[in-house]
């Protein structure tokens, strides 16, 4: 995968916070790593389409998803991206079946009860463990049971880049530990490039090659998480070395 | 006795239809588009539920009456909305939307955000993010918003007068007939469709309370599933 990412965009009227990542890489697990606050689930937004910056540029595998030069801006649903949402966003009137069906099933009406499950859906149905629930409705499942449903979902439709939005913070400590865990063992599993956002330095390290640390809006340093004095540890803000 | 129970109904069946449809779009565009706009907008579309039905039906009658462009373009297009229940449908359309705009704004207001922008990188066209997402979850609310707009509708009673007139079976809905009852001293009359009116209003809410999908029955299927 290479992504290169360099736009601006201001929240909020001409005060409004500014925004303005820059990076650009070619490793297939990736961090934007800093405190809440920093603009990382905004420049996650951006990527998938669900925010347009003022300007700039967003090219993934040399498809350009947004340039402003040029005038373009792809909607989400043609730019073949996962997204994880903190909260999974799972829709709360289907089923754990029908969410998954969901991105598989086009037109104005939601898949039926029954709707048979097409194999990309049953792949991940099964690699997940999820056989037992899929009758369930969200608010039956526990948290993990929940981000499965919403990775299965996801990956159903075949992205070709998979971002997580703080994928482990919404789970108690054990929890957390296991789907660590669990992501890593997915990534290791599938060929999907990942774009984690985290402010917890050690799910950087689990679940990425090449870490950006980013705050007040901006990409301020990168490192391999290896490094002892790393910034993110410090929060000390390094050269750009992009 | 019930031909205007049933011009009522009819009336204000049409008149929910067209208030809920309407409503609903403007509200949920509303919702999507938001700009400091949105509320004067907003406030400008409620006015029928505060003005005295007198006066929205003068404005209709002056819209489309003859006399405006609109009114000679419909007549020129052999539609007369002056005098016809077709008229007594759009006024009671008029002061019955405000109540779907409210409700169905604030229904999809409360919609998470993250749910429709979830389906829109699923890949599905802003459309069926509308029908599969937003409506489903909006419905409630919405529903609660189109059954004070069928209860609203059934009552009007001055606009429908000044657009649609007291035409006895083509435009006299049941309120129009009970005041023409009591103004020509027909009690016995006044007394029947008063009894009509009631009975009709309660099973209407009777109706209400079987549609609407309680907590309880809702439960019952979710958890029927193995």
């Amino acid at each position: 995968m290479s992504l290169h990412v360099d736009f601006s965009c201001r929240i909020g009227g001409p005060d409004g916070f500014l925004l303005q990542p820059r990076w650009s890489t070619d490793s297939h697990r990736m961090a934007l790593l800093g405190p809440s606050g920093a603009g990382k689930s905004l420049t996650l937004k951006a990527i998938a389409g669900l925010l347009r910056p003022d300007r700039g540029h967003i090219r993934l595998d040399g498809h350009t998803l947004y340039d402003s030069r040029a005038g373009i801006h792809l909607p989400p649903r043609r730019r073949r991206l996962g997204f994880l949402f903190q909260d999974y966003a799972l829709f709360p009137h289907l089923t754990a079946r029908q969410n998954i069906l969901f991105g598989l099933h086009p037109g104005w009406l939601n898949p039926a009860g029954r709707t048979r499950l097409p194999e990309s859906a049953r792949h991940w149905i099964q690699a997940f463990h999820l056989t037992p629930f899929l009758e369930r409705y969200p608010d039956q499942l526990s948290g993990g049971q929940r981000q499965r449903v919403a990775l299965a979902r996801a990956l159903a439709t075949r992205p070709g880049l998979l971002l997580l939005d703080e994928p482990l913070s919404a789970l108690d400590a054990n929890l957390r530990r296991h789907m660590r865990n669990e992501l890593k063992a997915l990534q290791q599993a599938i060929d999907i490039p990942t774009i984690l956002i985290t402010h917890d330095p050690d799910d950087a390290e689990a679940l990425a090659d090449v870490v950006f640390y980013m705050e007040q809006g901006r990409v301020l340093a990168f490192t391999p998480p290896t490094q002892p004095d790393s910034p993110f540890n410090t929060r000390q803000p390094h050269d750009p070395t992009i | 006795m019930w031909t205007p129970l049933l011009l009522s109904l009819k009336v204000a069946g049409w008149a929910t239809l067209v208030a809920s449809v309407a409503g609903i779009a403007v509200a949920w565009a509303l919702s999507r588009w938001p700009s400091r706009w949105s509320d004067l907008i907003d406030a400008i579309l409620t006015l029928p539920m505060v003005l005295p039905p007198t006066v929205i039906g003068y404005y209709l009658l002056v819209l489309m009456g003859r006399r405006s462009r609109l009114g000679a373009w419909l007549h020129s297009h052999g539609i007369e909305l002056v005098f016809t229940w077709q008229g007594a449908v759009i006024a009671a359309a008029v002061v019955a939307f405000p109540l779907v705009l409210k409700a169905a704004r604030a229904a999809f207001l409360d919609v998470d955000h993250a749910l429709e922008q979830a389906a829109a990188v699923l890949g599905v066209s802003p459309a069926a993010v509308f029908f599969r997402v937003s409506l489903p979850l909006a419905l409630r609310g919405i529903l609660a918003g189109v059954l004070l707009a069928f209860a609203r509708a059934l009552g009007e009673f001055g606009a429908t007068l000044m657009v649609a007139g007291n035409i006895p079976g083509r435009t006299q809905t049941l309120s129009i007939a009970i005041y023409e009852a009591v103004q020509a001293g027909d009690d016995p009359l006044a007394n029947l469709l008063v009894v009509v009116t009631s009975i009709t209003c309660v099973a209407i809410l009777c109706l209400t309370a079987w549609l609407m999908p309680g907590r309880n029955r809702q439960r019952g299927r979710r958890w029927s599933a193995p």
